[in-house]
């Protein structure tokens, strides 16, 4: 039905009107009835709602405006209808939309893989440092850092390792260069430990002291699946006014649970370190095993894990050179240690230590 | 070490406990059992022992019993080893100790008419063959032996001279320059006034402490025998051994504090296991001893040791008694330790300390033995009061702001070697000169502490690249160095690196190249994370010679804020790129963070979004190739309509095609770029006529700048 397919009306008696009228109507049920998509509920409605070529308006001109006055009333009345009709169609449309056939024409393959936008991996041992330090912010330990680049003094002298003393043999020195004619606590070196930073710390500040250090170290190791010259430790030191081992033992064996679950055990050794005495490694019952046995933990079912130990005296005699409130008949301390790789290694499975520093995207994308 | 079960309950006849459990008892105490491998029947185990350094005095099989003891308190059997009364000597062995400094103590025994042959079990207390035979140690003849035996019996070195080949008698000295002497592992040593020696009166014998020499070395034929057992200062040990590069059992347990009163033991159990086979002692045993180390080792003072402290640095057991002084004295006095009440009543001792324990000299290290045998798991797991309030470190935040902006660009956090070779930091040393060499470095190529990040992301990159992982984007946060060697700056940086194609994973969408904006946005990211009114970005004619040489000389840009060059990125120059064997394109840069880490970090602050329409308007400009967007830009935010909300580059061409005013080779001088508008008012509706002369101050805005409308 195009616009010149509406008659001119010549009759308007009732039976004549409801004969056009009913033609119409159902010429626009049909046309909604083929509505098979957005682009022709468009059209559908210019066809009909058009406000200048509209079915309804040319309709408006030939019947309702050229029609007797004693006829306007009835037409009027079913103009109104019809328009009703065919707005109560489009709106139909339009909420039902297109038909199955219309939309099976737009199927996709939604088994290919997505277009994904690349995000970047936090490095795990980025991620291990964070995990570290947050579970010691929640027990009230502030953050401490220190330069790469230290003193004799700070990572060897102040720590309890004499010059001369055996001790320094198990931390093999990267030195810079030019340091023989130096005084020996001046002579710069690789910090082989964060422990350079627990002095820094308590030079600066007299005690309560809490810190958490993580922070990458250096050693003249070769490099093999699990050693490498570089390193990151994270270290942690706790001083005060009525610091205990139990003190110790409780603080460590709740950030082992906060880092490997509620269920892990902690056991304590005695162990050496010149900065600590007493000392102690700490083992966590198996996290791969819970204790019964695997290869991972060479069937002890325990993993090593921790060093730690109350602070030395000799330490605080250090500090005090700068800081007299670090006697040791008045305060006392712990301090503990542990290597970030082996952790991240243990967490998150990684075989080669290697692989940490080789920034290869396809291993560092595991980590996203 | 290794340690035979059987070997210590010969000197713990009454212990209760089996082989498993004796290892878990001594791992709870500090001597670490890693392996227990069962021998056989009535052979007992042998267990693989690792023990801490500063416990050489449990490094034998005597040590390890007496702690057995102290766990268990039981009775060690005391160690004896009666010798037959010597003949008379015509006069005693000359022993002298010159080096007084050096020397504490110098024991020696003459034995004469003594048989070299095979190790047997000799007696109660030397079962030489069958503790060897257990330990697979081989047995070399019945004066090697000897000493090995009483090295692993009691931790005590001794050393057998063939008496025949000293000539005059001993003399503990140090060196002369140029003296030469050929140790027992056959090598000739040329030695120096730094080395603790044992002489004769003519020539030197052995390095004290450390080896002894070929030449005075017990032979089949020898019959006659000089016993050494001595204690050496551990500083001139370790000085001697480490100037020859030696490292033995003797010179482990010297320098490390050998026990001072162990010398005439050790040296009659040698003795007794020779004489075994037969021949005679000469004379009484020569033992000269200096007093001051005496005193500084077996006769050192008391140390005060109090209940109160114990407790105060052990804290809480999980027994309800907690640590008594009943504990204190039993644990100290199996030990070793004399212990007498500093006042009555008071639980306070005065502690005289073993020989042996040379590591023990505080009360600290008196509280570290009782609780060691106490047992560290019996004490309690109690938390600290709480302290302060945390504090962050003042970067902190903005760290976490680059690192998470990068994330989100899709760039993985890499961590990269500390080191680079010397070539490397010339090359890309913000400050060249002040780069700072390592006295032993790893290797040549790691020869220098990193002046820049930008080596390792090299590396990264070209290890990726030639892995055909083709894909790569990283970053790294981490500390660069520079200054002399004197004194040594770090400061941090991030440094960052592109290369491949983008989208990494889209089956549907083509990839394209990853280029310098891609890149350049993300340094823009970063820095927007900052509060800085002038960030931008510029770059420097070849011949000024400002443009680092690791970057390609017309696709490389400083990053400046407020005036401070806080970043270099770009093309890796392609000289750079075919030196690494790198065929594609790599973006890289580096932006200087201690710089940055200066501004403060940008706080949003919500603007009230228009609810009027906004108008967009583009033009169509053609440009010289010489005018950069730069220039568009400034003459567009010069213009400062506040309606004018947005502007951007929405196309660039650049075709020869279009015949834009080609040069005389046909090349464009001219490019083509699509300039977008968009201009809104919070407060109104804009009418045409306002737009209209917007419309127009834009033309003539961009026509001073150079531009003019394309028709
Ligand atoms: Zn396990």
């Amino acid at each position: 039905m195009t616009n010149d397919d509406i008659p001119n009306l010549t009759a308007f008696d009732d039976a004549a009107l409801d004969k056009a009228f009913g033609a119409v109507e159902q010429q626009a049920k049909s046309d909604a009835a083929a509505i098979d998509g957005p682009q022709a509920v468009e059209a559908f409605r210019l066809r009909w709602l058009g406000r200048k070529q509209g079915l309804l308006k040319e309709i408006s001109t030939r019947w309702l405006k050229a029609s007797p006055v004693e006829a306007r009333k009835p037409v009027g009345e079913r103009f109104k209808t019809l328009q009703a009709l065919v707005e109560g169609l489009l709106e139909q449309s339009s909420v039902t939309g297109p038909t199955d056939a219309a939309l099976a024409a737009e199927a996709i393959d939604i088994t290919l893989p997505g277009t994904r936008r690349l995000t970047g991996a936090e490095h795990p041992i980025t991620r291990t440092l964070n995990e570290i330090t947050r579970v010691f912010a929640a027990l009230g330990y502030s953050v401490g850092v220190g330069p790469e680049v230290e003193t004799d003094f700070y990572n060897f002298e102040s720590m309890n390792f004499p010059p001369g003393h055996p001790a320094r043999d198990t931390q093999d020195t990267l030195v810079v260069a030019n340091q023989d004619r130096r005084p020996l606590r001046d002579r710069l070196l690789l910090r082989t430990h964060t422990s350079p930073v627990q002095m820094r710390t308590m030079e600066s500040q007299p005690p309560p002291v809490r810190i958490i250090i993580p922070g990458k170290v250096h050693r003249n190791d070769a490099q093999d699946a699990t050693h490498s010259p570089i390193f990151h430790q994270v270290e942690g030191l706790c001083v005060d006014s009525n610091i205990t081992f139990s003190d110790l033992k409780g603080t460590l064996d709740h950030a082992m649970k906060a880092l490997f679950g509620s269920s892990v055990k902690t056991r304590f050794f005695p162990s050496f370190f010149p900065f600590t005495e007493p000392s102690a490694d700490v083992q966590i019952s198996c996290i791969f095993c819970g204790g019964n046995g695997c290869r991972k933990c060479k069937n002890s079912g325990w993993i090593e894990l921790l060093g730690c130990g109350m602070v030395d005296p000799a330490v605080f005699a250090f500090a005090a050179q700068k800081q007299p409130a670090y006697d040791p008949k008045k305060i006392s301390g712990f301090a503990f240690g542990m290597g970030a790789e082996r952790i991240a290694m243990m967490k998150y499975g990684i075989s080669e230590i290697g692989q940490l520093y080789a920034g290869d995207m396809r291993f560092l994308g595991q980590f996203v | 070490m290794k340690i035979l079960t059987k070997w210590l309950k010969s000197y713990l006849p009454d212990l209760p406990v089996d082989d498993a459990k004796l290892a878990e008892d001594l791992t709870l105490r500090g001597i670490a059992v890693e392996g227990v491998y069962p021998l056989g029947d009535g052979n007992g185990s042998l267990y693989e022992t690792d023990i801490t350094t500063n416990r050489v005095d449990a490094m034998n099989h005597y040590g390890i019993a007496r702690e057995a003891a102290a766990i268990y308190n039981l009775q060690l059997q005391p160690l004896d080893f009666p010798l037959p009364a010597p003949r008379p000597g015509d006069s005693p062995f000359p022993v002298k100790i010159e080096a007084l400094n050096d020397c504490g103590r110098f024991t020696a025994r003459v034995l004469r008419g003594i048989t070299i042959g095979d190790s047997r079990d000799w007696f109660k207390g030397a079962e030489v063959a069958t503790y060897f035979g257990l330990l697979e140690q081989k047995r070399i003849s019945n004066a090697v032996d000897a000493t090995n035996f009483a090295w692993l019996a009691m931790g005590q070195p001794t050393h057998a001279f063939d008496l025949d080949k000293i000539e005059g008698g001993i003399v503990v000295r140090r060196a002369h320059k140029g003296e030469r002497l050929k140790t027992l592992d056959g090598i000739e040593r040329i030695l120096d006034s730094e080395d603790l020696i044992i002489a004769d009166h003519v020539k030197p014998l052995g390095l004290a402490g450390v080896m002894g020499g070929w030449d005075t070395m017990i032979t089949p034929s020898t019959t006659n025998v000089l016993v050494e057992a001595a204690w050496f200062e551990p500083m001139a040990v370790r000085r001697t051994a480490r100037r020859h590069g030696l490292h033995t059992d003797a010179s482990h347990r010297f320098e490390r504090g050998a026990d001072f009163n162990a010398a005439p033991l050790a040296s009659a159990l040698v003795s007794s296991i020779l004489l075994a086979n037969g021949g005679s002692i000469e004379g009484d045993l020569v033992d000269v001893r200096v007093a001051e180390f005496e005193a500084r080792t077996a006769d050192r003072k008391p140390v005060p040791l109090a209940l109160n402290e114990v407790r105060r640095i052990l804290g809480t057991t999980l027994d309800a008694e907690g640590i008594t002084a009943a504990t204190v004295e039993s644990v100290l006095k199996a030990l070793g330790c004399a212990l007498s009440n500093r006042h009555e009543g008071q639980a306070a001792w005065l502690v005289s300390l073993p020989s042996w324990r040379l590591d023990l000299d505080r009360e600290v290290d008196l509280i570290e033995e009782v609780a060691r045998v106490y047992g560290y798991n019996r004490f309690a797991n109690t938390l600290p009061a709480f302290g302060e309030g945390v504090r962050a470190l003042p970067w902190a935040e903005s760290e976490t702001a680059v690192r998470r902006t990068l994330l989100s660009a899709g760039f993985h956090e890499s961590i990269a070697s500390t080191f680079c070779s010397a070539a490397e930091a010339a090359l890309t040393a913000p400050q060249p000169g002040l780069t700072v060499p390592l006295g032993n470095p790893l290797s040549e190529e790691a020869g220098v502490l990193r002046p820049s990040l930008v080596p390792g992301m090299l590396t990264m990159i070209a290890g990726n690249l030639h892995r055909d992982v083709s894909d790569v984007r990283l970053f790294e946060l981490g500390t660069v160095f520079s200054g002399t060697t004197e004194k040594v700056d770090e400061r941090p940086a991030m440094a960052f690196g592109a290369a491949g194609s983008l989208p990494e994973q889209g089956a549907l969408h083509p990839p394209r190249a990853i280029d310098f904006h891609d890149v350049k946005g993300a340094v823009e990211q970063v820095l927007a994370q900052f509060e800085a009114r002038a960030v931008y970005f510029d770059h420097f004619p070849p011949e000024s010679g400002l443009t680092p040489e690791w970057l390609h000389p017309y696709r490389a840009a400083r990053v400046a804020v407020e005036g401070v060059t806080v970043g270099w990125f770009g093309q890796l120059h392609p000289r750079q790129a075919s030196a690494r064997k790198l065929k594609e394109p790599v973006l890289v840069g580096e932006l200087y963070l201690d710089r940055l880490y200066k501004l403060p970090l940008r706080k949003p602050l919500a603007k009230d979004i228009s609810r009027f329409q906004p108008v967009r308007r583009d033009f169509s400009l053609i440009l010289d190739q010489s005018i950069g967007w730069e220039k568009i830009d400034r003459a567009l935010a010069g213009l400062q309509i506040p309606e004018l909300v947005d502007w951007r580059v929405r196309e660039v061409f650049r075709d020869a095609r279009l015949n834009l005013r080609p040069d005389a080779n046909g090349s464009a001088r001219e490019y083509s770029l699509l300039l977008g508008t968009t201009f809104q008012a919070p407060d109104r509706t804009l009418r045409e006529e306002e737009l209209q002369s917007f419309q127009a101050r834009v033309v003539e805005a961009v026509g001073k700048a150079g531009a003019r409308l394309r028709s």
